[in-house]
């Protein structure tokens, strides 16, 4: 439990709302859904604790970049679906676009000091 | 409104309780379908989820308000440790109350009297129109003119301002009135509360409209109510006037402080006043000229439009106009007559209540600079727990903003009594004088932006403490720190604290000096043991030959009174507002008795042969008059010193010598008396004289009577005999002490708000110096051990701890005390005989601020001389 809880934590700020937002923008889901689909997709990489969803998603809904309604899935369950808005989709891509940049960053800084360690 | 969010939020969190108990339900199905038994896969499914209520807690709080609940929850921790420093936290409570409310005090008086338009429609388009700087009187004639040639204004209006007798049919007693053009209230668009009130097609010529319109105060105080009094007939000055109706509730007339009991057309001044005043162009009479700018028209074009008018005028009628010229002025304090001098004292005031609040918060900034210091350990250990610079930051200013909010309040709710209470305060018992200062919104306003304004000023004082500190050295050295040696900010901020605070205690010490030398000044008379009685024998109906009579009558039932020592008249008594006759006098010489030509322009009393001895005066030299000095014997006056030696050219041998009035008739002086004060108490010393009442009749009456019974029991006895003679003459009795207080009552009011804040600047000063006292002893408890124990003897150690204190509070005392005698050469105007360069003074600021200063320093003094190295040393 107690690693389960930094799970997120090693994720960096925002990380989990990026993925969410991406999920959703290939097809509105409920949270069981969100979470499977993030999980098959990073290959089981990235262990996201099925609970730290929801306060992603919240703050989502608060700052109004997804939506959510009830109804039945194809399932016939009764869940809680989410779909990503306008505001969201821009969000995404203004996300997208910054960590791409910050990566390639990283990348730049920890190739050359690699090479001098070994 | 709080419970739509509430609500709102309530269904959220129902939503996602829903929801997560779906997600399990889903995951615990799917792991049942990989073939696991029911209970493992509801546990599985649990396990994988996490701290369901950790997860439902964290997606709550998504929805709260962030900031506005920590800020709550700051405000409960700054609650928390102001509980713990109780001493600390009444001290600065005490301090902003004071400072804050003296602000809101001030303000309320000014929002009242400058910034509040007065309460008629359209008041941004009233002025008021001034004819050169005597308070801008107008002459009848001259205001016909100007109504009817000038092109600026819709309509003027004008009045006077009188005192009548009215008999209700009961006990008739004084009224103040405004006597007013007949379109006053049209002018002002009035409406009334009741009845109807006069218009301009009332009038038609002399005394013909015998109407009043009485005030709502006036209607509620002493007709309770009474809707049938319109219609009523009532005496004023024994001639019947009719109740017209009441005027509303908050109008009292064009100008703020002074609310008159009725209104009522000024074309019937002839008949209540016996003097024919309606078309004498050369007298100056009306006090104050109203009207409403024409839309478009400024100011400045209407003020050139009554000036041509008035070149028109001084053509016409070349022996009546001078040469003043017309302004226009706000309405409300008398145009700039008195609005200046108000409008100068009041920004005197907040300067003075602005600076109280600047060393305020200077005091608490340093307070919290200190307490700051202190935390400093907590403030470390918080920093290296991973809270942030912002966070502690946002802690401090949180408590700061508390406790001058607290302040805030407690300063609000003080002021507003004391505003409350001057509203009520009839300051000047003769006059119907008020200041009408209730608070309003603005007030409220004010004060809560100045306790937010000063909790961020003080506030932000330690900030750059914090951050600057280094958790990891403070926690490894504790909290001594160094404590500089250098000037700080706060050593900066603590002597221009006791300066400001010690210009507050000098000038108010000159200004209480002032006040008790004028009160125990020669007035020229002795106003101890005496007692007036204003009797107005014209209103009361008396004309011609029967005053003097009358008046002899009353003078004798009174000596009959035991007890009355002795009782004179006088027409107009010395020192009584608004102030008395003056008569031009020339040297027995002259002969062109031309008005350029006059020796002097005296003080003129007509009194009775009595009246010297009644009211205290010392005759020097010569006699009194005596009845005998009536219109068959020659004519004589008694003079004081200064017109002897101005008019007759010689003190000694004044007795015996002549002067001449304005028609000629020579006058031998029989007596001279004292200098005295007549018209105000800063005047230099004038000239004045002395007829005696027979000679010189006069029909107003104010009797003097010295007694040494007591005033209560005398005025009783009077008032029983008096009505016995004429039941209904109009009486005012009151001790002579008493009606000075209208002439003292600037210099009181100046007197008594300098007292106050010279008190507050005292107090101030002590907590601020007792701050700062206590702050480094306590710094430095550790050294004043090891000084004691390698031997410091006391002298050396109180040295060490309270030298610096002293010597800013010697620095902030000297500048203060420099700055404090500049300030008072402005005060001298205003309170008579206010000099600064009175040793008393300089030597009473000086034992004062050292008092102040070892009254401060004495108990860090002791914490210092009482440490004792072995269990300080023991410590840490």
């Amino acid at each position: 439990m107690p690693m389960s809880e930094t799970t997120t934590r090693d994720l960096f700020p925002g990380a989990l709302e990026m993925m969410i937002l991406e999920s959703l923008r290939r097809q509105p889901a409920h949270g069981y859904a969100l979470v499977q689909h993030i999980q098959q997709r990073s290959n089981n990489l990235l262990q996201v604790e099925e609970g730290s969803l929801y306060p992603a998603l919240q703050r989502l809904l608060k700052a109004k970049l997804v939506k959510a309604e009830w109804g039945l899935s194809s399932t016939n369950r009764r869940v809680r679906t989410y779909q990503i808005t306008a505001s969201g989709l821009k969000r995404l891509e203004q996300q997208i676009s910054s960590f791409e940049r910050m990566f390639e960053g990283i990348a730049l800084v920890l190739n050359p000091s690699k090479a001098t360690t070994n | 409104m709080k419970w739509v969010p509430n609500i709102f939020r309530r269904m959220q969190y129902d939503d996602l309780s829903e929801e997560i108990r779906l997600h399990i339900e889903e995951r615990a199905e799917q792991l049942m379908g990989e073939g696991m038994s029911a209970e493992e896969a509801r546990r599985k499914a649990r396990v994988a989820f996490g701290n369901r209520n950790a997860v439902e807690e964290r997606s709550r709080e998504v929805w709260r308000w962030p900031t506005l609940e920590s800020i709550w929850a700051d405000v409960r921790f700054a609650l928390r440790g102001l509980r713990k420093s109780p001493g600390f936290t009444i001290t600065a409570v005490l301090t902003l109350t004071l400072a804050i409310g003296a602000n809101a005090v001030v303000f309320g008086v000014w929002n009242a009297l400058i910034l509040r338009p007065l309460n008629v429609p359209q008041a941004e388009s009233l002025f008021v129109i001034q004819h050169g700087s005597d308070g801008g009187s107008h002459s009848y004639p001259d205001y016909l003119d100007l109504r009817q040639r000038n092109r600026s204004f819709d309509d003027l209006a004008v009045f006077a301002i009188r005192e009548s007798g009215l008999d209700t049919g009961k006990d008739p007693s004084n009224v103040w009135q405004y006597e007013t053009s007949g379109n006053y209230f049209d002018v002002l668009r009035i409406q009334p509360y009741i009845g109807r009130l006069f218009h301009a097609s009332d009038e038609h010529g002399p005394n013909s409209a015998p109407y009043v319109v009485l005030s709502y105060a006036y209607w509620h105080n002493h007709f309770q109510d009474d809707r049938t009094v319109v219609g009523r007939v009532v005496r004023l000055n024994r001639h019947p006037f009719t109740i017209l109706g009441v005027a509303p509730p908050g109008f009292q007339g064009t100008i703020l402080f002074f609310a008159p009991d009725i209104f009522l057309p000024i074309v019937n001044h002839e008949q209540l006043a016996g003097e024919k005043m309606l078309n004498a162009r050369g007298n100056h009479w009306m006090f104050e000229m109203v009207g409403h700018l024409k839309p478009g028209v400024t100011p400045a074009q209407a003020t050139a439009d009554l000036n041509s008018v008035d070149g028109y005028l001084k053509k016409s009628y070349p022996k009546e106009e001078d040469n003043a010229s017309y302004t226009l002025a706000r309405p409300g304090l008398h145009g700039d007559y008195l609005g200046g001098a108000a409008r100068a004292f009041l920004i005197g005031l907040m300067l003075l209540s602005g600076l109280i609040l600047l060393a305020a918060c200077a005091n608490l900034g340093s307070l919290f600079a200190a307490r700051a210091a202190d935390r400093s350990r907590e403030v470390a250990l918080r920093l290296a727990l991973g809270s942030s610079r912002n966070r502690i930051l946002r802690q401090l200013f949180t408590e700061s903003v508390v406790l001058s909010l607290a302040g805030g309040v407690a300063g609000l709710v003080v002021s507003i009594l004391l505003l409350r209470w001057l509203s009520v305060w009839r300051p000047v018992p003769q006059f119907p004088l008020h200041v009408p200062v209730s608070p309003d919104a603005n007030v409220y306003l004010a004060a809560l932006v100045l306790a937010l304004v000063s909790g961020v000023l003080f506030g932000i004082v330690p900030v750059r403490q914090i951050l600057r500190a280094n958790p990891y050295e403070i926690v490894k050295a504790g909290s001594t720190g160094a404590f500089g040696r250098r000037i700080t900010v706060r050593d900066v901020l603590l002597v221009v604290q006791i300066a400001i605070c010690a210009v507050l205690v000098t000038s108010s010490m000159v200004a209480v000096r002032g006040l008790m030398r004028s009160m125990h000044s020669n007035f020229g008379f002795e106003p101890r043991n005496a007692m007036l009685v204003d009797i107005d024998l014209t209103a009361a109906g008396y004309t011609g030959e029967r005053i003097p009579t009358m008046q002899r009558r009353l003078i004798d039932a009174i000596q009959a009174i035991p007890g009355a020592d002795s009782v004179g008249s006088v027409n107009w008594p010395p020192l009584e507002l608004p102030g008395g006759w003056q008569g031009m006098v020339y040297t027995d010489t002259t002969t062109d008795l031309s008005p350029s030509h006059a020796a002097a322009d005296p003080y003129m009393y007509n009194v009775t042969p009595d009246y010297f001895r009644a009211s205290g005066t010392s005759l020097l030299a010569g006699r009194a008059f005596t009845w005998h000095d009536d219109t068959n014997a020659p004519r004589v006056a008694v003079v004081n010193r200064e017109f002897a030696s101005k008019i007759l050219g010689s003190v000694p041998d004044a007795v015996g010598r002549y002067f001449k009035l304005r028609d000629g008739t020579r006058v031998r002086v029989v007596g001279l008396v004292e200098d005295g004060k007549y018209k105000n108490l800063t005047e230099d010393q004038q000239p004045a004289m002395f007829f005696p009442l027979l000679q010189s009749p006069a029909s107003w009456t104010w009797l003097v009577v010295r007694s040494n019974r007591d005033p209560q029991e005398i005025a009783v006895a009077m008032r029983s005999v008096l009505r016995d003679i004429d039941p209904g003459m109009v009486l005012e009795i009151r001790p002579w002490s008493t009606e000075l207080g209208g002439i003292l009552f600037p210099s009181r009011m100046a007197t008594v708000s300098l007292g106050v804040l010279g008190m507050m600047g005292a107090m101030l000063s002590i907590t601020g110096i007792f701050g700062m006292a206590a702050y480094s002893v306590s710094k430095r408890l550790k050294e004043f051990g090891i000084r004691v124990a390698l031997g410091a003897q006391r002298e050396e150690v109180l040295q060490a701890a309270l030298g610096r204190a002293f010597k800013l509070l010697a620095i902030g005392s000297g500048a203060g005390l420099v700055l404090g005698l500049l300030a008072t050469r402005v005060l001298a105007f205003i309170v008579y005989q206010a000099t600064p360069r009175d040793p008393l003074v300089l030597a009473g600021v000086i034992l004062a601020m050292a008092a102040l200063g070892l009254l401060a320093t004495w108990i860090p003094a002791q914490r210092a001389l009482s440490v004792n190295p072995l269990v300080l040393l023991r410590e840490d």
